[in-house]
């Protein structure tokens, strides 16, 4: 039994604490919050130090570390708020040409990804309601995509889309954001640290990433980027119950630490233990991940739904504990609040995921099923 | 990462499983242990003991006791492994528990090397069966507040007093029993350990029904009983000391609790069918379905996580200590669930219902796993003290002499 991180990696994980622990404190994450455009300088910084392409293969100019690293880097990049593209770029459009695009599609954007030059996302969401790749609509022909999608992560400062529709040949598309008939139309949103935007195609040119066949493969892209969401919502939902654990130890009412008041220690306790089945949870999808499991679909859906119910919890409870000054501007509270509700809904809520566990686990014990 | 038994361990689960397939009957396809099945058929105390003699004789007895108590000396990680392979067995194994995992390790510890000859290998054989005399009316969550009395006299100690909620003693050969001996200090100063010989002239023992209707536990009277000095373990006045021991290990054990899980709500929500058609087609059993089914695998998991810890020879961190805290309410949802999703059949009791009346006995045994061996609130202000380092509760008693400090009238 090893159910842990390597070594290097648990080094990585020490590296990029100590790293953005100084070089993105909330503070950070708050001049995103007051309309200051995102920090592409934090951006290249990462990719400097290799963690943009750390999973990508060194030949596309990655660090090869596999994608227990990306594990480790969404858990501290959630921990610390960064207001960074890193679902989008890295765990959605890097991770979606690296299992479906062209050798040459590969050769040229993947490089660009890894050192930071291009910033690249995925465009999902068709409108309300649960997600569905075989629903999603648009229509693609003769390398032309017409199609609308909504809440798009970082589609107003990417440079290059990737669109799920279903097409000729292809599930999934590349735009270039600057391409004809390309309109990203950004959108207020519940977090505004990772802004969203509206993307409208109108015969907008489309290169087909010829891997993804069908809809299981859009559907097996999100579950690989859920092992990873877990993770940063896991960084969130512990930053903030440290948060209020600090803040109970520290403010006094009726004479004493508020700590020291059963109710909030029972609530606090009862966020740590949200926090620990996450962390368990998400620890068996980064197994998944990493092994390629059959099991993935059910661990990510595991890991997603204790991912969300942590950083419900800690966050909403983060607040709570602060009493009134929770609920201003000026403290950091709804920083961590807005962020793992934005976590919770990007690849479908918990909701969703809670019914397609259940579909995997209807299929899976069906008495008839071979073994 | 990887799940996979190193060539040691699998070895000694496949040794662990050739005595289990020798010396047991692999429990039938979806038959769950209970905890009022079981321990209340007739002959179940004797088959238990000859198991665990068998068990002992093979060396699967204390694994992780060390060579000079006379275990196997053996690794936590060996422990786990026996102890997951032996739960697929029907087997009764949970009455030694007290005795091997809480009072002789304790013992063992705190105690003489004439305490460790004497009781080590009849507890390890299943010969002498244990039981913790700790609470008392006075006294569970706030153990040290106990009053049963010990009083020296000559080479020995004059016992009185009450101890309740005793698992077992009815059936059980020794005690591991918390008294005051010094009123006049504060509360957790003035505490002996003791091991007391439960067949003393002066011992009454009268069980106590429980919801269930079972009698797993006891009131245990003291009358001027003696015990010799020689059963005394650590020092006089070190008793809450020698008790932390026992209560460590009690709270932050990693056995699962016994019932109906996911497996069984799954099964059931197949069996039937609700307003809009069949229960597994219905969102909000779906929901509550998937919830249960993270939570499980959480703590999984979780003991995943504890177990590679110990197999590296480090100290598990503090995360086990949910494992008791999560299990004890979802058993709890659960069975409640199971129950209403029968509807008015949910009532009726016993084997005629789907999965043989299974919801029906957790609903009656549930509360105690949210009690005994720490109760909800006790294992969150652990969390909340030990691991989160918020501050203790403020206490109305602290410093003061035993004597003095306040009661009420429960
Ligand atoms: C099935 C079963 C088997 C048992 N077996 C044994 C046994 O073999 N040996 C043995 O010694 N004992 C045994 N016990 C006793 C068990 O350890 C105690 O019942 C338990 O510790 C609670 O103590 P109490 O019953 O005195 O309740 P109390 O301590 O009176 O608690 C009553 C309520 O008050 C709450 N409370 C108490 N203190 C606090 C606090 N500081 N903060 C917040 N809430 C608090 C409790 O959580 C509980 O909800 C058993 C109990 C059960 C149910």
């Amino acid at each position: 039994m090893n159910f842990d991180f390597p070594d290097e990696l648990k080094q990585l994980r020490a590296e990029a604490r100590r790293f953005l622990t100084d070089r993105c404190p909330p503070a950070v994450a708050r001049r995103a919050l007051e309309g200051t455009p995102p920090d592409r300088a934090l951006w290249s910084e990462l990719a400097a130090m290799g963690w943009i392409g750390a999973a990508l293969p060194e030949r596309h100019g990655g660090a090869g570390l596999g994608q227990l690293a990306l594990c480790v880097l969404s858990e501290e990049l959630g921990r610390s708020l960064a207001p960074v593209p890193w679902a989008s770029s890295v765990c959605l459009a890097g991770e979606a040409l690296s299992a479906f695009g062209s050798p040459a599609q590969q050769a040229h954007w993947l490089p660009r990804l890894a050192a930071g030059e291009v910033v690249a996302t995925l465009a999902l969401a068709a409108g309300p309601g649960p997600f569905d790749p075989a629903r999603l609509g648009g229509a693609v022909s003769a390398g032309r995509i017409t199609a609308s999608r909504v809440a798009v992560a970082d589609a107003a400062t990417a440079d290059l889309l990737l669109v799920a529709a279903p097409g000729p040949g292809s599930w999934l598309w590349l735009v270039a954001r600057d391409a004809p008939g390309v309109r990203v139309q950004p959108t207020e949103g519940i977090d505004p640290t990772r802004p969203i935007a509206r993307v409208e195609l109108h015969d907008a040119p489309a290169e087909p990433l010829p891997g993804a066949a069908d809809a299981a493969d859009v559907r097996r892209l999100i579950d690989r980027a859920a092992v990873l969401a877990a993770f940063e919502q896991l960084g969130t939902a512990e930053a903030a119950l440290t948060m209020a654990t600090d803040y109970a130890r520290e403010r006094y009412a009726f004479g004493r630490p508020i700590g020291s008041f059963q109710a909030i220690k029972h609530k606090l306790a009862d966020v740590y233990v949200a926090v620990e089945l996450a962390r368990s949870n998400a620890y068996y999808g980064a197994w998944a991940l990493e092994a390629n499991s059959a099991e993935l679909p059910v661990a990510a859906a595991v890991a997603r739904i204790a991912g969300c119910e942590a950083g419900w919890i800690a966050t909403r409870e983060n607040i709570q504990t602060h009493g009134g000054m929770g609920f201003t501007w000026a403290s950091d509270c709804h920083l961590y609040y807005r962020r793992a509700r934005a976590q919770a809904l990007a690849l479908g809520s918990a909701r969703e995921w809670k019914h397609r566990l259940i579909d995997l686990l209807a299929t899976r014990n069906r008495p008839d099923r071979p073994e | 990462m990887d799940f996979d038994d190193t060539p040691d361990e699998a070895e000694f689960r496949a040794a662990a499983r050739a005595f289990l397939d020798a010396n047991a009957t692999l429990r039938a396809p979806g038959a769950v242990e209970g905890y009022r099945r079981g321990q209340d058929k007739p002959g179940a105390l004797e088959a238990a003991k000859d198991f665990q003699r068998r068990k002992a004789e093979a060396g699967f007895a204390g694994i992780n006791w060390p060579v000079e108590w006379g275990g196997r000396g053996g690794t936590q990680i060996q422990q786990i492994i026996y102890d997951q392979e032996e739960a697929r067995y029907d087997v009764l194994t949970g009455i030694f528990g007290i005795g091997i995992n809480l009072a002789l390790p304790t013992i063992c510890t705190w105690g003489t090397d004439a305490h460790r000859a004497r009781f080590a290998g009849p507890c390890l054989r299943g010969e002498e069966v244990w039981c913790q005399l700790f609470s008392e009316p006075a006294g569970g969550s706030d153990l040290a507040a106990l009053r049963t009395r010990a009083v020296r006299d000559g080479d020995g100690w004059v016992v009185n007093g009450q101890k309740i909620w005793t698992s077992g003693a009815h059936y059980c050969d020794f005690g591991i029993l918390v008294a005051r001996t010094d009123p006049d200090r504060p509360k957790h100063e003035g505490l002996s350990y003791f091991i007391l010989d439960m067949k003393s002239p002066g011992v009454e023992i009268r069980p106590i029904r429980q919801i269930s209707g079972s009698a797993h536990f006891n009131e245990v009277f003291f009358t001027d009983v003696r015990i010799p000095d020689d059963r005394r373990v650590g020092p006089v006045g070190a008793g809450w000391k020698v008790a932390l021991t026992t209560l460590m290990r009690e709270r932050y054990g990693m056995r699962a609790a016994p019932g109906p899980d996911f497996e069984e709500a799954f099964a059931l929500a197949r069996s039937v069918t609700l307003e809009d058609g069949p229960a597994l087609a219905t969102a909000a059993v779906r929901e509550k379905l998937a919830e249960w089914y993270t939570r499980t695998q959480g703590l999984r998991f979780t003991r995943f996580r504890t177990m590679t810890a110990l197999s590296r020879g480090q100290t598990p961190g503090p995360e086990s200590s949910i494992i008791k805290l999560v299990a004890g309410n979802k058993l709890q949802e659960i069975a409640a669930w199971g129950l209403d999703l029968l509807g008015m059949a949910g009532s009726e009791s016993g084997d005629a219902l789907p999965l043989g009346g299974l919801f029906e006995e957790a609903l009656l045994y549930a509360p105690a796993l949210r009690i005994a061996g720490g109760t909800d609130e006790i294992m969150r202000n652990i969390i909340a003290e030990r691991v989160l380092g918020l501050p203790p509760d403020i206490r109305a008693d602290k410093g003061m002499a035993f004597r003095d400090v306040p009661t009420g009238p429960r």
